[in-house]
C-alpha cells in the first residue's frame, strides 16, 4: 500500500524557482497520476525531486515516511524513476543494460533473482526479442522500452516516469500504460507520469495534476480538474472540454489566448 | 516499432530457452575471444624474448624460462636479465594503459578520451624534465637511476590531486573534469617548453628521449612495482564493473538507479591516474595504447565491463608487446623508442577500427 503526500514543496532549477509551495493531497494507492503543464512548468524537476535526486524544500511523505530521512537502499527499493531522455545508443546489449541497472545498486540480490526479474520484465514489456540487440542498433522507441525495463526490473512501488511514451507509437503507448497499471496494482503502488499529450492523460489517468506559472493550477479526477480556465492559465490557449461518446472528457483546442485574457503576462516559463 | 511484439501479452512460454541461458550462449564468443587474446599475448611475449641482436629460437626461450640451469650462461643472462624484464614490462605497461583508457572512456563518456586526456602524462614529463635539468638526484638523496621515475610519478600525482580538488569543488561532471583536464594539458605543455628552453643541450636531449617513451630501462625491480600497482587496481576496477556498465546506458539513468555517478567518476579517475603515472614514470610517454586498447575491446567484447575491462587490458598488453617487437626489428641492432613505434602502428590501427565501426550496419 503506497501513498504519497506532498506539502509546501518548492523547487529550483539552477537559480530560478520553478515551483513555489506546491502541495498535493494524499494520493491513494493504485492510482495513475498524469503530471501536465507547459514546457518549463517544472514537471521533470518535480519528478526528480520526488525520486530523491534533486534538491527541494518542503516535505514529501511516502507511506507516511519522510523522503528526506529515507536510507539509500530503502529509496532504491521503493522508487523507480525514468528520466526524460532515452538511454544512450552504445554497444551495450539490452539484456546487459537491464541486468546492470539491477546489479549496480542491489549487490544483495542473488544472480538467480536478478536473472528471473530481468526475464519477467522483458516478457512483460514484450521486448524479449530485443534482449541481445545492441542499444545503438535499436530505434528510439525500442530504446525507450529498454529504459523502462531498467526501471521496472526492480519492481518499485512508486513509479516516477518522465514522458515514458514520448518516442512510442499509439499501440505501444497503450501497451506501456497497461503494463504500468498491472505493476502498480500488483504492488498496490502508485505512478506519477509527466505527459505532454493532454487527451492521453485525460483518457487513461485516474488523477491529473496541472502545473503552470510556478504553482499547481489543478488537481483531481480528469473530468473535474480540466476546465477551459485552467487550460488558459496553464497553456495560454482557448479550448473546450468536450465529452466523447463513451463519456470521457477530451480537450479541443481553438486558438492562442489573447495576452490580456489570462492575466499572467510575463510568467511564461521558457 | 513495427518489429516489436505486443507489450503486456507474454508469448507462449513453452519450450523456450530462458534469457539467461541465451545470454550465456551469446557471451560464449566473448570468452573465446578473451582466450584467443590471452594466447596471442603469451605468444607475443615469447616472440619478444626470442627477438634481438643475439637470435634465440622459441624452443630455447621456453627451456630457458622453465629450466634455466640447462642453458649456457650467456643465453641464460640474455633471457633472464635482458629480454624477460623487457618483454614483461611491455605487457604490463600495455595492460595498465589499456585498463586505464577503458575506464577513462567510460567515466568521461567519450571514446576519444585516454589516460593522457587529463594531462597525467604531461605532468609526468614535467616531473621528469625537472629531475633531468636540475639534477635532483644529489639534493634529494634518491639513487641516480630512480630520480627520473620518482619525479615523474610525483609530478603525475600532483596533477591528479589538483584535478581531484578542483572537480570536488566545482562538481565532477564530465564537462568540468574535461575542462580542467584540457586547461592542465596546455599549462603543463607550456611549462615543459619553458624548461626545455632553459635546459642545456645535454639535458634537452635526455628530456626529448624520455618523451619518446622506451621500455629499454626495464628491470625486475621496476617490473615488480608496476605489476603490484596493476594487481591492486584491477580488483578495485572489478568491484565497480556493474556501476560502470550501468553508466554506459546514460548518466541520467545511472543516477536514477541510485549510482552516485560523480563519486564513481572521481574514484575511477584516481585509479586511472595512478595506473598511468606508475606506467609512464618508468617508460616515458607512451601514447595511443590507452586510446586503441578500449576500441579493440569494445569491438570484440561490447561494453559489459566484465569483458570490456579485461579485454582492454589484454589488448593494450598485446599491442605494446607487438610494438616492442617491431621497435627491435624495424632497423636490426637499433632500438627505436617504443613511444614512436606505438604511435606509428597505433594511428592506422585506430583509424581503421573507427572507420570499420562506421561502415558496420547499425
Amino acid at each position: 500500500m503506497t501513498t504519497l503526500t506532498v506539502d509546501n514543496l518548492s523547487l529550483r532549477y539552477g537559480e530560478k524557482t520553478v515551483l513555489e509551495r506546491v502541495s498535493l493531497p494524499e494520493i491513494p494507492a493504485g492510482s495513475l497520476v498524469g503530471i501536465l503543464g507547459p514546457n518549463g512548468a517544472g514537471k521533470s524537476t518535480l519528478l526528480r525531486a520526488l525520486a530523491g535526486t534533486g534538491r527541494y524544500s518542503g516535505t514529501v511523505h511516502i507511506d507516511g515516511e519522510p523522503l528526506q530521512g529515507m536510507s539509500f537502499l530503502r529509496r532504491v527499493g521503493l522508487i523507480g524513476y525514468l528520466p526524460q531522455e532515452l538511454p544512450q545508443p552504445t554497444t551495450l546489449v539490452a539484456y546487459e543494460a537491464v541486468i546492470s541497472a539491477c546489479r549496480a545498486v542491489r549487490p544483495d540480490l542473488s544472480t538467480a533473482a536478478v536473472e528471473g526479474a530481468t526475464e519477467e520484465t522483458f516478457d512483460r514489456l514484450g521486448i524479449r526479442h530485443l534482449a541481445f540487440h545492441r542499444l545503438n542498433a535499436l530505434s528510439g522507441g525500442q530504446r525507450q522500452m529498454v529504459g523502462l525495463a531498467q526501471v521496472v526490473v526492480r519492481k518499485p512501488a512508486l513509479l516516477l516516469l518522465d514522458e515514458p511514451t514520448s518516442a512510442l507509437d499509439l499501440r505501444w503507448q497503450i501497451g506501456v500504460l497497461n503494463v504500468i497499471r498491472n505493476i502498480i496494482s500488483e504492488r498496490d503502488g502508485l505512478c506519477l507520469m509527466a505527459l505532454h499529450d493532454i487527451n492521453f492523460a485525460l483518457r487513461y489517468c485516474d488523477y491529473i495534476a496541472l502545473f503552470g506559472a510556478g504553482r499547481r493550477l489543478a488537481f483531481g479526477p480528469p473530468s473535474d480538474a480540466m476546465t477551459p480556465d485552467v487550460l488558459r492559465a496553464a497553456y495560454r490557449i482557448e479550448g473546450r472540454i468536450e465529452t466523447c461518446s463513451q463519456g470521457k472528457p477530451f480537450v479541443v483546442t481553438d486558438s492562442v489566448a489573447a495576452a490580456d485574457d489570462y492575466g499572467m503576462a510575463g510568467t511564461q516559463h521558457f | 516499432m513495427s518489429a516489436l511484439a505486443e507489450p503486456g501479452a507474454s508469448a507462449a512460454p513453452q519450450h523456450r530457452e530462458s534469457l539467461a541461458t541465451g545470454y550465456r550462449r551469446f557471451v560464449f564468443r566473448r570468452v573465446l575471444w578473451l582466450t584467443v587474446l590471452t594466447i596471442l599475448l603469451v605468444a607475443s611475449v615469447l616472440c619478444n624474448i626470442a627477438n634481438g641482436p643475439a637470435g634465440l629460437d622459441i624452443g630455447t626461450v621456453i627451456t630457458g624460462i622453465f629450466d634455466p640451469a640447462t642453458l649456457p650462461i650467456a643465453e641464460r643472462i640474455i633471457i633472464w636479465d635482458v629480454r624477460l624484464p623487457y618483454a614483461l614490462m611491455a605487457a604490463i605497461v600495455g595492460a595498465c594503459l589499456g585498463l586505464a583508457g577503458a575506464e577513462m572512456q567510460t567515466v568521461l563518456n567519450n571514446s576519444l578520451a585516454s589516460p593522457s586526456t587529463l594531462g597525467v602524462m604531461y605532468a609526468a614529463t614535467l616531473g621528469a624534465s625537472l629531475a633531468i635539468v636540475f639534477d635532483l638526484a644529489g639534493p634529494l638523496g634518491i639513487p641516480e637511476n630512480y630520480i627520473v621515475p620518482v619525479c615523474a610519478f610525483v609530478g603525475a600525482v600532483a596533477s591528479i590531486l589538483l584535478i581531484q580538488t578542483l572537480s570536488r569543488a566545482y562538481g565532477a561532471t564530465v564537462d568540468t573534469v574535461v575542462l580542467f583536464g584540457i586547461a592542465m594539458v596546455f599549462a603543463l605543455q607550456a611549462l615543459i617548453s619553458l624548461i626545455q628552453f632553459v635546459a642545456d643541450s645535454d639535458s634537452l636531449q635526455q628530456i626529448v628521449f624520455w618523451t619518446m617513451g622506451s621500455l629499454a630501462r626495464a628491470t625486475w625491480e621496476k617490473l615488480a612495482i608496476i605489476t603490484a600497482v596493476f594487481a591492486i587496481c584491477l580488483p578495485l576496477s572489478i568491484r565497480q564493473v556493474w556501476k560502470m556498465t550501468a553508466l554506459r546506458g546514460g548518466e541520467s539513468y545511472a543516477i536514477s538507479f541510485g549510482v552516485s555517478v560523480e563519486r564513481l567518476r572521481l574514484i575511477v579517475l584516481l585509479r586511472v591516474s595512478v595506473l598511468t603515472a606508475v606506467a609512464v614514470a618508468f617508460t616515458g610517454v607512451i601514447g595511443f595504447i590507452g586510446l586503441v586498447g578500449p576500441h579493440i575491446a569494445r569491438l570484440a567484447f561490447g561494453e559489459d565491463h566484465r569483458f570490456y575491462l579485461p579485454g582492454s587490458a589484454l589488448a593494450g598488453a598485446f599491442i605494446l608487446s607487438g610494438a616492442s617487437i617491431a621497435s627491435k626489428s624495424i632497423v636490426p641492432g637499433i632500438l627505436i623508442p617504443d613511444g614512436i613505434v606505438t604511435a606509428l602502428i597505433g594511428i592506422p590501427l585506430f583509424l581503421g577500427l573507427l572507420l570499420a565501426q562506421k561502415r558496420r550496419p547499425q
